[in-house]
């Protein structure tokens, strides 16, 4: 053996071996991914005190918000509680619950992506066929997410430190201990399931399951101290009062859970054979009666449906209860009543707040499109889509497939999504079914920028994602900000009607459905004309 | 000699599937030994359990002298492995993913890569998404070549290859042996196990039918001969071993089981032999008896 190679052989002990040739790995692949995660991360916590101190200038402006706050419900079902009137102490309620749900979902991906992703796609058998210890690819994993959700708490804690060091470092740690409780959450889930989809589907539903339960627990008491709140990590980060007289203990709670779930996807993971589950996958019919390109796209995409249909009905159900305590909010200060009728519109409170959530729904609904839209670009780059092709399926045909459910599925979605809204809230279905359709035509437009960029320029395609996250931030952080009219303006979600209680406007409705179908004609004709890539 | 691996009775199932029923195997070191058997046999299944990337159910099996699964790790820094189907991550370049392998191993000889490289006209800057089968194939194989390691376990390796690349996987597998390295090669091309191998095992549903070199498997076939004849043939047909005779006029054909080869040959002198040519029996006919077993012994166990 020459001395180079003793010089790079793999050291550590045998479980472990390869571990840093695998990280390295890892965060060589991740060498984009992690950081925009990170940074669109730190930059939505670290602008947050400049905006608030915009609108709420002096502490006097802050006391009242807070006073405000603390009777309303409904907001603190979004938000969390208010627990104190610095600027660090707003920063960390408007923005904990969601910088802790992007910390997770970044955990949650870069785990998956490093375990079952590589088992699923087959690399890892050549991997594992070097010297590399059987628990080396998940400690990898996890230290890949650990790097990212240190730099985010460095970030953070660097970023805020102004506002206050302790509460700084206190919020920084409880954001990336979340996103570590999320990633060895995936790192168990990615030991059950034999796909990385199933394994990353589980994972945020039960993210999902965090939030509504800190939005149930927040929304019946005022200081974080309900049992629901408690029960979730979501809620920890809300309970360690970052800026607001830190409960340090709450950090071993993060700590616990990591270690707790990390240990048992040790155990797991040392237990089974490579690219087995202990979920295995039931075996399928012997005899397919799958037709054709259309009824394969809905076979492959009906899970996903299935998915976020639930996750809408339950929103919608969850954010319909929540609607009459919205009358509790704005009180008089002129800036919040603004910035509410911004983001909902004019007549009643209950019904600005059921517009704000209406219009949240559309949003996520954006991303629903675009997942949906990309299984093409998927199916193609994977090469799936080349024996379809090669049957007597026309290109077109295969992609209507797809986009008869991408498309289709938005106004399932949004159905589901009203019929929530209006069981959760008792009354008025008509109007709130409604409302939820007339955000279709908006997302359709973003489903179409998807189509558009496949069909033309399909090796940038992945920048649909990038429209639908525009998309979100003009529509969650926009109506805080005071940002221009023009840039407002470049959301098709900005030009809608507000629903319920506005009044109903046919004209942008029908003008973004023909922007829509012109933006997925023009993909089409691209996809039709252009090379199919391998 | 020391053996490379050694394997008997192994078992593997999943759920109701026995993939592996009482499998032997046994690869002495310096060798190259062939490994074959129909789709579905457990050829693959048996490899991975050689590299400890699954468990076996039941058996006993030794890879450089130690157990596959709890020494995987001191097995593997010795050890070479190709899939059959080599996938690489889209975003890495193909010479990234080579020395990754090669340091997930012993180590790699720079100068035998660079020289590898060159052989298998690689482009090693090229990402892993724009590669095509055979190219990524080349990719693992480079690597394989180039790693300071005492066994290769090639699983299908040439399947995507043109067959001048063919030939120069062939001169590879003929170095690594010159040098005393073990080569454990599944492959479905028999030309080239006829031309690589020192020995061959053969399986089927998941247990070892026949093992050996090429010249005692052909012991136990049959040779074909055909041969014109002075006067009429006298008493073959009797002969124990004669199969498939075929007589027109003065002209025999038949197949004969080697190791009766003798008897024959002395039937037919005594009618006087004008003319004869008798043929080995090759790989693929060796092999192509053992496919239509399956066949038949599948269709047993259906009635």
């Amino acid at each position: 053996m020459s001395a180079a190679a003793l010089a790079v052989r793999p050291a550590g002990s045998r479980e472990l071996a390869g571990t840093g040739t695998l990280l390295r790995l890892a965060l060589r692949r991740d060498r984009v991914m992690i950081p925009v995660w990170v940074a669109v991360n730190a930059l939505m916590v670290l602008s947050m005190p400049h905006t608030l101190k915009g609108l709420y200038g002096t502490p006097a402006e802050r006391a009242d918000l807070v006073a405000r706050m603390a009777g309303n419900s409904s907001l603190r079902a979004m938000v969390g509680p208010v627990l104190g009137d610095s600027l660090g102490a707003l920063t960390a309620w408007r923005v904990g619950v969601y910088a802790g749900a992007l910390a997770a979902a970044t955990g949650l991906l870069v785990v998956v992506r490093h375990t079952r992703d590589e088992e699923e796609s087959g690399r890892q058998e050549l991997v594992a066929s070097g010297a590399v210890g059987r628990r080396a690819p998940l400690t990898a994993a996890l230290l890949a997410a650990a790097v990212a959700n240190g730099a985010l708490a460095l970030l953070v804690t660097a970023g805020l430190a102004g506002q206050g060091a302790a509460g700084a470092l206190a919020f920084g740690l409880g954001v990336a201990g979340v996103g570590m409780v999320f990633a060895t959450m995936a790192a168990i889930v990615a030991q059950l399931t034999e796909s990385a989809r199933l394994a990353r589907g589980l994972t945020a539903a039960v993210l999902g399951a965090a939030f509504v339960l800190r939005a149930a627990g927040d929304s019946g008491a005022d200081d974080g101290s309900s049992p629901l709140t408690w029960a979730s990590p979501l809620g920890w980060l809300t309970n360690l009062r970052a800026f607001a007289g830190e409960r340090w203990w709450v950090l071993g709670l993060f700590a616990g859970a990591v270690l707790v779930q990390g240990a048992v996807a040790y155990a797991l993971a040392g237990r089974r054979d490579l690219g087995m589950s202990f979920l295995p996958s039931r075996p399928g019919p012997a005899a397919g009666r799958l037709g054709g390109a259309g009824a394969l796209a809905w076979r492959l995409q009906r899970g996903g449906v299935l998915g976020w249909g639930t996750g809408f009905l339950l929103a919608g159900l969850v954010y319909g209860g929540m609607a009459e305590g919205a009358a509790d909010l704005v009180g008089d200060n002129e800036s919040a009543r603004e910035v509410f009728r911004r983001m909902g519109g004019q007549s009643g409170l209950t019904d600005a707040f059921l517009a704000a959530m209406v219009g949240i729904l559309g949003l996520v609904a954006a991303l629903y499109v675009v997942a949906s839209v990309l299984r093409l670009h998927g199916e193609e780059t994977s090469g799936r889509a080349e024996p379809v092709l090669a049957g007597a399926v026309g290109r077109l045909r295969w992609a209507a497939g797809h986009l008869a459910v991408a498309f289709g599925g938005v106004v399932l979605l949004m159905l589901l999504a009203g019929a929530g809204l209006a069981l959760g809230h008792g009354e008025r279905a008509g109007a709130l079914l409604g409302a939820c359709l007339v955000q279709v035509p908006a997302v359709w437009v973003i489903g179409g920028i998807a189509v558009l960029l496949y069909g033309l320029a399909p090796g940038a395609a992945v920048a649909a994602w990038g429209a639908a996250g525009a998309v979100l931030l003009i529509g969650w952080v926009g109506p805080a900000l005071d940002v221009p009219r023009a840039v407002l303006d470049l959301s098709p979600f900005g030009h809608l009607p507000k629903l319920p209680g506005g009044g109903m406007e046919w004209a942008p409705v029908l003008v973004l459905t023909a922007l829509a179908a012109g933006l997925v004609a023009a993909g089409l004709a691209g996809l039709r004309r252009r090379d199919m890539t391998t | 000699m020391t053996k490379a691996i050694s394997v008997s009775g192994l078992h593997k199932s999943f759920g109701r599937t026995h993939a592996l029923d009482g499998l032997d195997l046994d690869v002495e070191t310096g060798e190259v030994h062939g490994f074959l058997g129909p789709n579905g046999s457990g050829k693959s299944t048996t490899l991975r359990v050689l590299l400890g990337l699954l468990r076996a159910d039941s058996g006993a099996a030794r890879v450089l002298g130690r157990d596959p699964w709890t020494d995987a790790v001191e097995i593997h820094r010795r050890i070479a492995y190709v899939p059959g189907d080599v996938t690489l991550w889209r975003n890495l370049s193909g010479g990234e993913v080579i020395d990754l392998y090669g340091r997930l191993r012993g180590g790699l000889d720079p100068r035998r890569r660079a020289e590898l490289v060159e052989r298998f006209e690689l482009d090693p800057a090229k990402k892993g998404r724009t590669y095509s089968k055979g190219n990524r194939q080349k990719v693992a194989l480079v690597a394989a070549f180039a790693s300071d390691v005492d066994l290769l376990i090639l699983d299908e390796p040439t399947s995507g290859l043109d067959p001048l690349m063919e030939e120069v996987f062939q001169r590879c597998v003929a170095e690594e042996r010159e040098r005393g390295r073990t080569v454990l090669l599944s492959s479905h091309i028999l030309s080239e196990v006829e031309e690589l191998c020192d020995r061959v095992s053969i399986i089927r549903r998941g247990r070892t039918v026949e093992s050996g070199s090429l010249a005692e498997l052909r012991h136990l076939t049959r040779t074909s001969v055909s041969a014109e004849l002075v006067g009429p043939p006298n008493g073959l047909a009797g002969l124990p071993g004669v199969h498939d005779l075929d007589v027109r006029g003065r002209r025999v054909r038949f197949q004969v089981d080697t190791d009766k080869l003798d008897a024959v040959l002395r039937s037919l002198s005594e009618s006087g032999v004008r003319s004869l040519t008798s043929t080995p029996p090759t790989l693929e006919e060796l092999f192509l008896r053992h496919y239509q077993d399956e066949a038949t012994g599948s269709g047993v166990t259906v009635r």
